[in-house]
């Protein structure tokens, strides 16, 4: 790590407050913002190491960290497939949330007798657990991976949707008026104020549906009981399982981990991206 | 009806003389809510071309509901409002030519200040390019020129209200409606932003009309106050400023000024029953 030697800056404390008048981080704590991280996950691991080492801990029960790397490394061409599945997966589930949830809650926007019809639907969408209706999917899907795909896509859907439905209701009422006096269309509105209205809650909707969607294509996977080559992550931990493979349990587990916290990572950096010049969420305040 | 003129003789200002056409005529209106509430009844008044009118009142007179009548934002219950000399579009309806102010500044915060005042006539299908004259002339209008590129955000109270009012001033309106403008903006801010926008009435005799709860601001820059009372929202006076312009600090502290002023808070104060819990 080169921020090392940016370790003494930070000793100083008159240089923290003097900085950041602009709203920006002092260097040092920018610094300070990556090492206090990657020093706990080494300690960590060094914990873990320890434990396993010291006690004994049998490979079947609880791997060494160096045991669920060397898995990882041997194993990576089963694994990387199979997180291959899982992302496709995933993506394209939460591909069509988005689009499908934005384009029900402009179309609920639009007319209060079609949301008064339809929201019963969705409250039951959403309420249903997405395991319990798998086994009807299964039978119904033309395929497994389709199966898994509507699954996911299930529990993907109802946050972008509820969210971006309560945001395009949510509209300055002035500016409504503003636009109506203007002699604005409904598409202008719409276009101009109540879509740019709802992106922050669109945004919160979407890092939610991210990461429920990979959750929901695990679960729908373990639920489907699929095997073989076209299988995702969710099939090799529970063949790791039963074989007692567990270091190959756990270097799968780590896969999911990544990927979860990468979505994350995205889609708040994205949120960050598209709100800062704006948004109250993403400005910083100094007291 | 209305109060006889004061009897201070004050020269008669160019502004003042322009009225005569009527612009705007609300005749007999009446407005009830759903839930019963009667916000406006039987107002009367014509507005001319080139007049300052403060509709002044305590809050739940009525005075922004006919200010949202004016401007077409929801119907009256009964009575009618005419526009005599504008057109009419093909449905029949008036083209008003207005530009409307509201209390808030009711700007959209994900655009910029530039985005902002071009929203009207984007509106009306102006691209970027057509409309920068505009735009930057209505910045320059209220002296943000500097901050076309500014969010919302990053502007003072104040200085969002002069966006508004740019906006509001871009499609070159013929009457200009203000509901409370400057309600919410501390008094330092409020008097300059009430100099500013008495120089551009000055300067381009638009006619305005201007809803207020202040005394002070109403007697400083209107040419005609119509005076209202709540329970029912109702007219209940009327007192036509004659003091010259350009008004400035000279006439907010000269007695023909606090003459205006006491004779406008009697009325307000005659109105006011002895059953009115204020």
């Amino acid at each position: 790590m080169s921020s090392m030697d940016q370790t003494s800056v930070a000793a100083a404390p008159q240089e923290e407050k003097v900085a950041s008048p602009g709203g920006g981080i002092a260097p040092s704590e920018r610094a300070l913002r990556i090492i206090v991280p990657v020093v706990m996950l080494v300690a960590l691991v060094g914990l873990w190491e320890w434990y396993t080492t010291a006690y004994n801990v049998p490979h079947y029960i609880l791997p060494g960290p160096d045991l669920v790397a060397q898995s990882m490394i041997n194993d990576w061409p089963v694994l990387s497939q199979a997180l291959l599945v899982t992302l496709k997966i995933t993506f394209a589930a939460l591909g069509i949330a988005l689009v499908g949830g934005v384009l029900i809650a402009i179309l609920f926007a639009q007319s209060k007798w079609i949301e008064l019809a339809l929201s019963p639907y969705m409250v039951i969408l959403q309420v249903t657990p997405v395991v319990a209706v798998a086994p009807l999917i299964l039978i119904y899907a033309p395929s497994t991976q389709a199966a898994l795909l509507i699954c996911a896509w299930l529990v993907a859907f109802f946050p972008v949707f509820s969210n971006t439905a309560q945001g395009l209701k949510s509209t300055d009422h002035n500016l409504l008026n503003l636009f109506e006096l203007y002699g604005a269309s409904r598409w202008q509105t719409l276009i101009h104020l109540k879509l740019p209205a709802a992106l922050p809650f669109f945004l919160a909707g979407l890092r939610i549906a991210g990461g429920l969607a990979l959750i929901a294509a695990v679960v729908a996977e373990f639920a489907a009981g699929s095997a073989g080559a076209g299988s995702g992550l969710a099939f090799r931990i529970l063949e790791s399982q039963y074989r007692l493979n567990i270091p190959r349990l756990f270097a799968a587990l780590l896969l999911l981990c990544g990927t979860g916290v990468a979505i994350y990572g995205v889609t708040s950096l994205l949120s960050h991206l598209l709100l800062r010049r704006w948004h109250e969420s993403a400005i910083r305040r100094e007291n | 009806m209305s109060t006889t003129a004061p009897n201070l003789v004050v020269p008669h200002s160019a502004a003042s003389a322009a009225h005569g056409r009527p612009i705007v005529r609300l005749d007999h209106i009446s407005k009830t809510f759903s839930n019963g509430t009667i916000a406006l009844k039987d107002m009367s008044l014509t507005i001319g071309e080139g007049e300052f009118v403060s509709l002044l009142g305590p809050s739940g007179c009525g005075k922004s509901t006919a200010l949202r009548i004016i401007a077409g934002l929801g119907e009256a219950t009964t009575g009618r409002v005419e526009w005599p000399t504008m057109s009419h579009d093909a449905a029949g309806k008036p083209e008003r030519e207005i530009g409307f102010v509201f209390q808030e500044p009711t700007l959209m915060p994900w655009a910029t200040v530039f985005k902002n005042v071009w929203l009207p006539l984007r509106l009306h299908g102006l691209s970027k390019t057509a409309a920068r004259e505009r735009v930057m002339a209505a910045l320059e209008m209220v002296g943000l020129e500097k901050f076309a590129d500014s969010y919302p955000r990053e502007l003072s109270g104040g200085m969002k209200m002069r966006v508004s009012i740019a906006r509001a001033l871009v499609t070159r309106p013929r009457v200009l409606l203000m509901d409370e403008p400057f309600a919410a903006l501390d008094e330092i801010t409020r008097q300059k932003l009430n100099d500013d926008l008495l120089r551009l009435w000055e300067q381009f005799g638009w006619t305005i009309v201007f809803v207020t709860h202040s005394v002070f601001e109403s007697v400083y820059l209107s040419s005609r106050i119509v005076i209202m009372a709540a329970r029912p929202g109702r007219v209940i006076d009327e007192l036509s400023v004659d003091a010259p312009h350009p008004r400035g600090i000279s006439f907010r502290t000269s007695t023909a000024y606090s003459d205006y002023c006491r004779q406008a808070s009697e009325s307000l104060l005659s109105a006011i029953g002895a059953n009115d819990h204020l």
